[in-house]
C-alpha cells in the first residue's frame, strides 16, 4: 500500500493529535472549523452531507469509517458543508451492494479533507469536557506541508460557530418544489430552508406538495403561497444569528399550522418568546432517549445540537412535549394557543432510528384539524 | 409502571448443566436476575441442578433447589414454595422448555403461578418454526421462500417459482437422512427424488438456500409500554451455513449502511411486537443477500441467550439485569443506566471499539468427528476480544484462544506449511475451526480478497482487514527490531501484533521486543467500556488495552489484588474455575481489598463488570497480563484459581506478587521426579511409574512397571491425551500423538520440561478426590473427601462422585486425610490443594496432587457449606484458617446428614461418530448434583439431573464384559426385583438365565443377521442400557450400541460400578415420595 501522508490536528487549546491525511488536500494546506463529534455507528455519509454541520469538523467516534462506501441515494444535500472529517480508521476497501464509490473518493470529489489515525476517543473526551472547540488540521509532510505552529495559529484564528449567521451560507438561493409522492393532493407545504436535509423533503413530500423557500422569505411571501402548513427546517449554528427568520415565524404563528425540526424548533421557540442556551457539550448521536410527554413513550432519536431551548422560558405559551431522558433538556414543545409544534431531535433520522417518524403524521393531523376548523 | 407489588415470591429456573449450546452465560444472566429480584425485595426461589454456578450460591436466592430440572421436581418445588410468578426467560432453552411443559401440564394454573417476562403463546410463536414463519409473513416480512411437494411435478413447480439453489428436507425423518442441496437442475432432480423416497409420507420441504448470505443479529430489549431498544448489533464473519454459536462474530455491524441497518432495526421491533414478547431481551437473526441487499428474517429467541451475554459484555449494557427489572413491572425509562448512573436504560449503547468473538472447539476429544462446522453448534467455549479496530480485535481474540496462536498469522512458520496452495485454498471454502487461519495464510500466499470472497463468501471488508494484517506481517518479516521507528512500532501494535508474534517475525525474543518497544515509548493505553463512546462521563470499571494517545486508567491508592481468570471454556476447564475466581473476588472485596479481574471469556460471571472493582477484558498472555500489572500495580496476583491458564503464566510473573502456594511448589507437584521423591520421603505409596520424552523411553518405563499403564502429558487439564495402554503397540501410538506432529503437539508437545508420565494402572481401584486448605501457619483442614462411582481409569471429571464417601472405612478415610495433610505441608501449600488417590484392597495409593483449585471445589462447597475458594483467597492474602473460622467464613464441624452426588454430563449426542465411552481423557462439558438422604437416592437424582430418564422397571439391555459378569449379575438381580426385564446378547443372556433371571429376548451382534440391540434402542424399546466394555480393540458392537443409546436419549451406563449405584438408588427410589430440599435448609442457613 502507498505510504500515508502524515497529518496533524491542533485544537484552539493547543492539543495536538497526530494522524494521516485523507480526502482532498485542503486549500492552503489547512482545514479549519469547529471540532464536534458524532457517536452514530453508521451513517457517516448522511452526517457529512447534512447542512447543519456547516462550519464544523466532524469527528466520528466509531473507529471504522467508510466500510460500506457511499452512494448518491444517501446524500442529505447536494454539497458538503462540513469543513473536515476526523476518523480513527478509513476503510481501505469498502463493501456494499449499494456502494458507488469509496468514502475517500467521495471526499476528494467533494473537496473535503480529513485526518485519519487519530485517537478519536481522546479527542471526544476533550470536547466533552471543554465543549466544541475550534481546530485546524492539515498534512505535515509532502508538498504543501504545514507545521504545528501554522496549525496552532489557524486554530486560534478560527471563529467557531457562535455569533455567525451560518444559515445564510447554506440556504437555497431561490424557491424550488418537491412534488407530492402520492397520486394527487391538494395539500401544500411551504418549507423554510435553513439547511434542510433531503430526507426531510422526502418525508414532507409524503404528505403534500412541498415548496422549499430561502431562509430570508418573509411571512407575507409565505402566506401568499396559501400553504396548508409551514415547515421550519434544521440548520447550522446559533439560532439568534438569523433574527430575520424568527421575525417571519412570529408573523406566521396562528395563521397556519407550523412544524419545526432542530434549528426550526429553536427559531419557533424564539419567535414564541422563549430563550436559548448553549449546552455544555451538546447532543451528537443517534441513540438519545426522548420521552414524548403526551404519550409516555420513549423514542430513540438522532440528535445534533449544541444549542437548546430553555423549556421554562416557554411556560407561559407552550407545553414541553418531549424531553431528553439523559439530561432533561427540552426536545420538543407545542404552543397552546396556536397550531404550532416543534422538536429538537431529528424525526427524519438519516442517520438514526425511525422511532420519531410519527411526528410527520402529527404535522399532517395538525393541518387536517386546522383546515377542518377553518372550514367549519 | 413501577415495581409490581402484587407478587412476592418469584421462581427462577436455571439452565442446568453446561452443555454445548448452553454454557455459563446462563449463570451470568441468572445470577444477575436473582441479585436484582432480591434487591427489589422479592423472595427468590431458584431451581438449578448445576452446583458449579454462582447463582446457586445460597446467598443469591431465598430458597435454592439444586435438584433435577424436570417437571415432577418443579411441581414439588411449586407446591412447597408457592411462588406467585415464574420467570422463564433467563435459564436458556432448558428453562423455557420446562416452563412451557409446566403450562401445558396445567401446573402453573393449578397453583396460581403467573408466567412473567414472556407469555406462553409468544414462546410458542417464536419456538415453532412453522408458526414463526407464518407470523412473519403475516406482518409483511420476507422469509426464505419455500414450498411442500409430494411428487416430482409439484417439486418442479416449486423450484420454478423460487429458483436455485435450494435445500430439500424430507418430512418425518430422523437424523437428516435424505436432506440435500441443489444448485443445478440435475442436482435438483436427484435431490428431490431422493428426498421424496426418504420421507415415509413422501413429502419434502423445498426451501430457498441462503447459504453464503451475510448473517446479522440484533439484541433487542422491550418493555411493557412497547419501548424498544437495540442493545447491540452483531455481524457474523462466517456467512449463513455456520451456526451462529460456531461463527466468528463481530460487534457492531460493520458492512450495513445506515439505511439498511435502520430498516433491520424496525423489522426486529416489528418481530418482537408480533411474537408478543412483553418484556425482556430477545435476539433476532437476519440474513442479507450480499448482491441485492434482500433481507430475510431467520429466527428469534424470546429470551436471554448466548448472544445477549456477548452483547452485554460487548457494550456494558446488562441485559439480564434489565430484563429481570422489566419482568417485575419497570419500564426502560425508569431504570438507570448502570454505567453512566445519570442516564436511563432506555437508550441504545454506542461503542467506539470493535468486539470479536471466536468460538473454541474440542474436536480433538472426539475421534471420528469430521471437524466441519454446520448448522448444529459444536463449540464448547468462546473468547471475546476488544480492540479499537477489527485487526487489533481479531488478533487479540486469536491469542486469547490459548491454542498456540500468537495472533492471526503465525510468526514462526505456518501450521499449514504442509498444504500446497491449491489444497489450502480448497480448504478455505469449508467452515472448520482452522478456517480463519487458513484464510489468513491464503492471503499471505497471495490469494486476493476477490478470489477468497468468491470462494468463502466472507465479506470483502473482513477479508481486506485480514489482509492488512497479513501484508503487515510480510512487511515486517526479516526486519530487525532495531530498525523500527516509534511510529512503525505503534502502527504494528495498533494492528494487534503481539510481542511474541513480532519476536518471531524479527527473529528475536519476546523479552527483547518488550524491552525494545518500551524503550521506543510504545506503551499500551487502557480505554473504558462506557456504553456511550465517551459522550458522557462514566465511572465504569471496565477496560481494554489498545495503542493510542491517552490512557484512562490510573492505579488506585487502595490495596488491590489481581485475579487471573480461566480463559475460554474448554472440556476440563470450565465454569468451576470461573466460580472460584468470582468467589475470590467476592471474598477479597468483603475483606476490604480492591479486586482486579482479568479474563477473556464473555460467558462468565467473572467478566460481569459488577463482579470485581475493575475488569480487564484481555487475553491471558504474559504480555497482556504484564501490561495490566504495570498500570495497576497490585499488591498480589492470584494464579491458582483459574485452572491451568493462569498457572502457565505464574513462572514468568513477578514472583513476589504471586499469592499463595509458590509456583515452585506447583512445579514440584507436577514434576515427576520431584513428586516421586516427595512421596518416597513421606512414605506414601504411589503406583510405579516413570517419565519419558521419547517412544523408546516410554517403552523402557513400561517394561519396568508392566501393563496396563496410564500415560499422560504433564501440565494439562482434563486428562488431555491421557490413555490407558495395554501393550507396546498402543503405548507407541499414544506417544506419537503427544509428539510435535500429533494433535497434542500443537498444545506444546513433548520436551524435557514437559515429559510424558507413564504409570502402572491400578485396575478396579476406587478413586478418591480430596480438596483441602492449608494456611501460612501450617494449619490444614479437609474440605471434602469424594469417592468416585466409576473406578480408577475413568477421568475424575467424567466420573460421578459421592460425598461423603459411602464405601470407604473410617480407617481408610483417616489415612487419606493424613496423607493429604502431609503432602500439603511438604509442598508448603498456602491455599487449596486437590489430591487424588486410588484405593485397592484397602491400600491407599496417591495418584497426583495439584496445589490449586480443582474442578470439585464448587461441588464440595455446595455439599458441605464450606466456601473453599473464598477461604483460599483469604488464606492467600494472609488470613489463617483459625481467623476465618472465628470470622464465620469457614464453618466448623459437620453439616447435615445428607448425601451429595456429582455427575458429569457428556456431549456424545452432538458427536454421533464418537464412541460414548468413558475413559481417562475427560470429555464431559458440565456437571450436575443430586442431594438426598441416602447415597442411592442422591445418585438417582444426579442421573435425572444429567438428563437420564432412569426409572424403575422397564426393559434393560445388558451386555457385560467377562470380568464384569460377577458384579453385573448382582446389579441385574436388584433390577429384576424392581420389575425390570432383560434383553441381552447370547453370553450375558446365559449368565442371567443361569442365575434364574428371565431374559425376554436374546439379540444378535450388530453385524450379524437377526434382531439386534441397536435397532431396538432406536425403536425406543429399551429403557436402560448397561454395556461395559474392556480394554482396547476396534470399535465393535458395544460402540454402536452406546452410540445408539446416546443418540436416542436412552439411559446408558458403561461401568458396572455405576450400574450398581443406579440399581441401589432405584431400590430406594419412589416417584411418589420424591422430596425436594432447599440448599438453605440442608446446610442450616436461615
Amino acid at each position: 500500500m502507498t505510504n500515508p501522508t502524515a497529518a496533524a490536528l491542533v485544537l484552539a487549546d493547543g492539543s495536538v493529535f497526530e494522524g494521516e491525511h485523507i480526502g482532498a488536500t485542503p486549500a492552503g494546506g489547512i482545514a479549519g472549523g469547529e471540532v464536534v463529534f458524532n457517536t452514530a455507528l453508521s451513517g457517516y455519509q448522511e452526517v457529512l452531507t447534512d447542512p447543519s454541520y456547516a462550519g464544523q469538523i466532524v469527528t466520528f467516534t466509531y473507529p471504522h469509517i467508510g466500510n460500506y462506501g457511499t452512494s448518491a441515494a444517501d446524500n442529505e444535500s447536494t454539497g458538503m458543508y462540513a469543513r473536515g472529517v476526523i476518523v480513527r480508521d478509513l476503510a481501505r476497501r469498502h463493501s456494499s451492494w449499494r456502494a458507488e464509490q469509496s468514502l475517500d473518493a467521495f471526499l476528494q470529489f467533494h473537496k473535503l479533507s480529513g485526518i485519519a489515525g487519530v485517537d478519536t476517543r481522546r479527542l471526544t473526551r476533550l470536547i466533552r469536557s471543554n465543549g466544541a472547540m475550534p481546530g485546524a488540521f492539515g498534512p505535515t509532510e509532502g508538498p504543501g506541508a504545514v507545521d504545528i505552529s501554522a496549525l496552532t495559529a489557524a486554530a486560534s484564528a478560527e471563529p467557531g460557530t457562535d455569533g455567525i449567521d451560518l444559515v445564510s451560507t447554506v440556504t437555497t438561493a431561490a424557491p424550488y418544489s418537491v412534488a407530492y409522492r402520492g397520486d394527487a393532493t391538494a395539500r401544500r407545504i411551504v418549507a423554510y430552508d435553513f439547511g434542510i436535509k433531503s430526507t426531510i423533503s422526502w418525508h414532507l413530500s409524503g404528505i403534500g406538495d412541498v415548496e422549499i423557500v430561502p431562509a430570508s422569505t418573509s411571512a407575507a411571501d409565505v402566506l401568499a403561497r396559501k400553504p396548508d402548513g409551514v415547515f421550519l427546517s434544521n440548520g447550522p449554528g446559533d439560532p439568534e444569528m438569523s433574527p430575520y427568520a424568527s421575525d417571519a415565524i412570529r408573523d406566521l404563528i396562528g395563521e397556519v399550522p407550523i412544524f419545526g425540526i432542530c434549528l426550526g424548533h429553536q427559531l419557533l421557540s424564539l419567535a414564541a418568546g422563549g430563550r436559548i442556551e448553549k449546552l455544555p457539550f451538546g447532543h451528537h448521536g443517534a441513540n438519545h432517549p426522548v420521552r414524548d410527554e403526551t404519550t409516555g413513550k420513549v423514542e430513540i432519536t438522532s440528535q445534533n445540537h449544541n444549542f437548546a431551548v430553555v423549556g421554562e422560558s416557554l411556560s407561559a405559551v407552550a407545553d414541553v412535549t418531549h424531553i431528553n431522558l439523559n439530561d432533561g433538556v427540552c426536545e420538543g414543545m407545542a404552543l397552546r394557543d396556536a397550531p404550532a409544534f416543534s422538536v429538537q431531535h431529528h424525526p427524519e433520522a438519516s442517520p438514526g432510528p425511525h422511532d420519531s417518524a410519527y411526528l410527520f403524521g402529527r404535522f399532517e393531523q395538525l393541518m387536517n384539524d386546522f383546515n377542518a376548523k377553518a372550514g367549519a | 409502571m413501577p415495581r409490581r407489588d402484587d407478587i412476592h415470591t418469584i421462581l427462577v429456573i436455571g439452565s442446568g448443566p453446561i452443555i454445548i449450546g448452553q454454557a455459563c452465560e446462563f449463570d451470568y444472566s441468572g445470577t444477575q436476575a436473582c441479585r436484582v429480584l432480591k434487591e427489589e425485595g422479592y423472595r427468590v426461589v431458584l431451581a438449578n441442578s448445576n452446583p458449579a454456578t454462582i447463582m446457586t450460591d445460597p446467598e443469591f436466592a431465598d430458597a435454592t433447589y439444586i435438584e433435577p430440572l424436570d417437571i415432577a421436581v418443579l411441581r414439588k418445588i411449586i407446591e412447597k414454595e408457592k411462588p406467585d410468578a415464574l420467570l422463564p426467560t433467563l435459564g436458556g432453552q432448558t428453562a423455557l422448555n420446562l416452563s412451557m411443559e409446566l403450562v401445558a401440564a396445567g401446573v402453573l394454573e393449578e397453583h396460581g403461578v403467573e408466567l412473567i417476562g414472556a407469555r406462553a403463546e409468544s414462546i410458542d410463536t417464536a419456538e415453532n418454526r412453522h408458526k414463526f414463519k407464518e407470523a412473519m409473513i403475516e406482518i409483511g416480512m420476507d422469509v426464505p421462500r419455500s414450498g411442500v411437494a409430494h411428487t416430482m411435478e409439484e417439486a418442479w413447480e416449486i423450484v420454478a417459482e423460487i429458483g436455485l439453489p435450494i435445500v430439500i428436507r424430507p418430512a418425518y425423518i430422523l437424523g437428516g437422512r435424505g436432506t440435500g442441496t441443489a444448485a443445478t437442475k440435475e442436482e435438483f432432480k436427484l435431490a428431490a427424488s431422493n428426498g421424496i423416497a426418504a420421507s415415509p409420507i413422501n413429502e419434502i420441504l423445498i426451501e430457498e438456500s441462503i447459504a453464503g448470505w451475510k448473517e446479522f443479529e440484533l439484541e433487542v430489549m422491550r418493555d411493557s409500554k412497547d419501548n424498544q431498544v437495540i442493545v447491540c448489533s452483531i455481524e457474523n464473519l462466517d456467512p449463513m451455513g455456520t451456526h451462529t454459536g460456531d461463527s466468528i462474530t463481530v460487534a457492531p455491524i460493520q458492512t450495513l449502511t445506515d439505511v439498511e441497518y435502520q430498516d433491520m432495526r424496525d423489522a426486529a421491533f416489528a418481530c418482537l411486537r408480533r411474537v408478543g414478547v412483553e418484556t425482556g431481551g430477545s435476539n433476532v437473526q437476519f440474513a442479507v443477500e450480499p448482491t441485492t441487499g434482500r433481507r430475510v428474517i431467520i429466527e428469534m429467541n424470546p429470551r436471554v441467550s448466548r448472544s445477549s451475554a456477548l452483547a452485554s459484555k460487548a457494550t456494558g449494557f446488562p441485559i439480564a439485569k434489565i430484563a429481570a427489572k422489566l419482568a417485575v413491572g419497570y419500564t426502560l425509562d425508569e431504570i438507570p443506566n448502570d454505567i453512566t448512573k445519570q442516564t436511563p436504560a432506555s437508550f441504545e449503547p454506542v461503542i467506539d471499539y470493535v468486539v470479536t468473538k471466536i468460538p473454541r472447539w474440542a474436536f480433538e476429544k472426539f475421534p471420528g468427528t469430521s471437524g466441519k462446522l454446520g448448522t448444529s453448534m459444536q463449540s464448547v467455549g468462546e473468547v471475546m476480544a476488544i480492540g479499537r479496530t477489527f485487526p487489533e480485535s481479531v488478533q487479540k481474540a486469536c491469542r486469547s484462544l490459548e491454542q498456540g496462536h500468537e495472533g492471526l498469522v503465525s510468526a514462526s512458520g505456518s501450521a499449514f506449511d504442509d498444504l500446497d496452495d491449491d489444497e489450502l485454498f480448497r480448504r478455505c471454502a469449508i467452515a472448520t475451526p482452522d478456517r480463519l487461519f487458513q484464510v489468513a495464510e491464503a492471503l499471505r500466499r497471495g490469494r486476493t480478497v476477490d478470489e477468497l470472497y468468491a470462494h468463502t463468501m466472507i465479506d470483502p471488508w473482513f477479508l481486506d482487514q485480514l489482509s492488512i494484517v497479513t501484508e503487515e506481517s510480510e512487511a515486517i518479516k526479516g526486519r530487525t527490531l532495531a530498525s523500527f521507528s516509534k511510529a512503525e512500532m505503534k502502527r504494528v501494535k495498533q494492528l494487534g501484533f503481539s510481542d511474541p508474534q513480532l519476536a518471531g517475525l524479527c527473529d528475536t525474543t519476546e523479552e527483547a521486543v518488550r524491552t525494545g518497544r518500551k524503550a521506543l515509548g510504545v506503551l499500551p493505553t487502557f480505554k473504558t467500556v462506557d456504553t456511550c463512546s465517551a459522550e458522557f462521563d462514566a465511572e465504569t470499571p471496565y477496560h481494554y488495552s489498545t495503542y493510542e494517545d491517552e490512557n484512562e486508567v490510573h492505579p488506585s491508592d487502595r490495596q488491590s489484588v489481581m485475579i487471573l481468570g480461566s480463559g475460554p471454556n474448554r472440556i476440563g476447564q470450565g465454569i468451576e474455575f470461573d466460580y472460584c475466581c468470582v468467589h475470590a473476588s467476592f471474598a477479597l472485596q468483603d475483606a476490604g481489598f480492591e479486586t482486579i479481574m482479568v479474563n477473556c471469556n464473555p460467558e462468565t460471571v467473572s467478566t460481569d463488570y459488577d463482579t470485581s472493582d475493575r475488569l480487564y477484558f484481555e487475553p491471558l498472555t504474559y504480555e497482556d497480563v504484564m501490561n495490566i500489572i504495570e498500570v495497576e500495580n497490585p499488591m498480589g496476583i492470584i494464579v491458582s484459581l483459574g485452572g491451568q491458564t493462569p498457572l502457565k503464566l505464574a513462572d514468568r510473573l513477578p514472583q513476589e506478587l504471586v499469592l499463595g502456594t509458590s509456583p515452585a511448589s506447583i512445579d514440584a507437584a507436577e514434576d515427576r521426579d520431584l513428586w516421586s521423591s516427595l512421596c518416597a520421603r513421606l512414605e506414601i505409596p504411589q503406583p510405579a511409574g516413570g517419565t519419558a520424552t521419547t517412544v523408546e523411553g516410554a517403552l523402557a518405563v513400561a517394561a519396568k512397571i508392566g501393563y496396563p499403564a496410564l500415560v499422560r502429558p504433564s501440565y494439562v487439564l482434563g486428562g488431555r491425551g491421557m490413555e490407558i495402554v495395554y501393550d507396546d503397540e498402543s503405548l507407541t501410538k499414544a506417544m506419537e500423538q503427544m509428539g510435535v506432529a500429533g494433535s497434542l503437539g500443537k498444545e506444546g508437545g513433548l520436551s524435557a520440561e514437559r515429559p510424558v508420565l507413564v504409570d502402572r494402572f491400578l485396575e478396579d481401584a476406587t478413586e478418591v478426590d480430596v480438596d483441602a486448605l492449608r494456611d501460612k501457619t501450617g494449619a490444614c483442614t479437609i474440605g471434602g473427601v469424594m469417592e468416585h462411582v466409576e473406578e480408577a481409569g475413568v477421568h475424575s471429571g467424567d466420573s460421578a462422585c459421592v460425598l461423603p464417601p459411602p464405601n470407604l472405612t473410617p480407617a481408610t478415610i483417616a489415612v487419606i486425610e493424613d496423607y493429604t495433610k502431609r503432602i500439603a505441608a511438604d509442598l508448603e501449600v498456602c491455599g487449596l490443594i486437590n489430591v487424588q488417590y486410588a484405593v485397592k484392597n484397602g491400600q491407599v495409593f496417591v495418584i497426583e496432587a495439584n496445589p490449586r483449585a480443582s474442578r470439585t471445589v464448587p461441588f464440595v462447597a455446595k455439599a458441605t457449606g464450606r466456601p473453599l475458594a473464598k477461604v483460599a483467597a483469604r488464606i492467600m492474602t494472609g488470613s489463617t484458617i483459625a481467623e476465618l473460622e472465628a470470622e464465620g467464613l469457614m464453618p466448623t464441624g459437620e453439616i447435615g446428614d445428607h448425601w451429595s452426588v456429582k455427575e458429569a454430563v457428556l456431549p456424545f449426542n452432538r458427536f454421533p461418530e464418537t464412541d460414548a465411552l468413558l475413559g481417562p481423557e475427560m470429555r464431559s462439558t458440565g456437571e450436575v448434583m443430586g442431594i438426598d438422604m441416602t447415597p442411592g437416592l442422591a445418585f438417582v437424582k444426579s442421573q435425572l439431573a444429567a438428563g437420564s430418564q432412569l426409572k424403575r422397571g422397564g426393559v434393560v439391555f445388558v451386555s457385560l464384559s467377562d470380568r464384569d459378569k460377577e458384579a453385573g449379575l448382582e446389579v441385574a438381580k436388584i433390577l429384576a426385583e424392581l420389575g425390570s426385564t432383560f434383553v441381552a446378547t447370547a453370553g450375558t443372556a446365559a449368565l442371567l438365565r443361569d442365575a434364574g433371571l428371565a431374559v425376554d429376548k436374546v439379540v444378535s451382534k450388530f453385524y450379524e443377521d437377526g434382531e439386534n440391540a441397536v435397532a431396538m434402542i432406536e425403536r425406543g424399546e429399551i429403557d436402560l442400557v448397561i454395556n461395559t466394555p474392556r480394554g482396547r480393540g476396534a470399535r465393535a458392537d458395544g460402540g454402536y450400541i452406546r452410540t445408539a443409546a446416546a443418540q436416542s436419549g436412552v439411559p446408558l451406563v458403561t461401568t458396572v460400578a455405576a450400574a450398581a449405584a443406579a440399581a441401589r438408588g432405584l431400590r430406594d427410589w419412589d416417584d411418589d415420595k420424591l422430596v425436594v430440599r432447599s440448599l438453605q435448609s440442608i446446610l442450616g442457613i436461615s
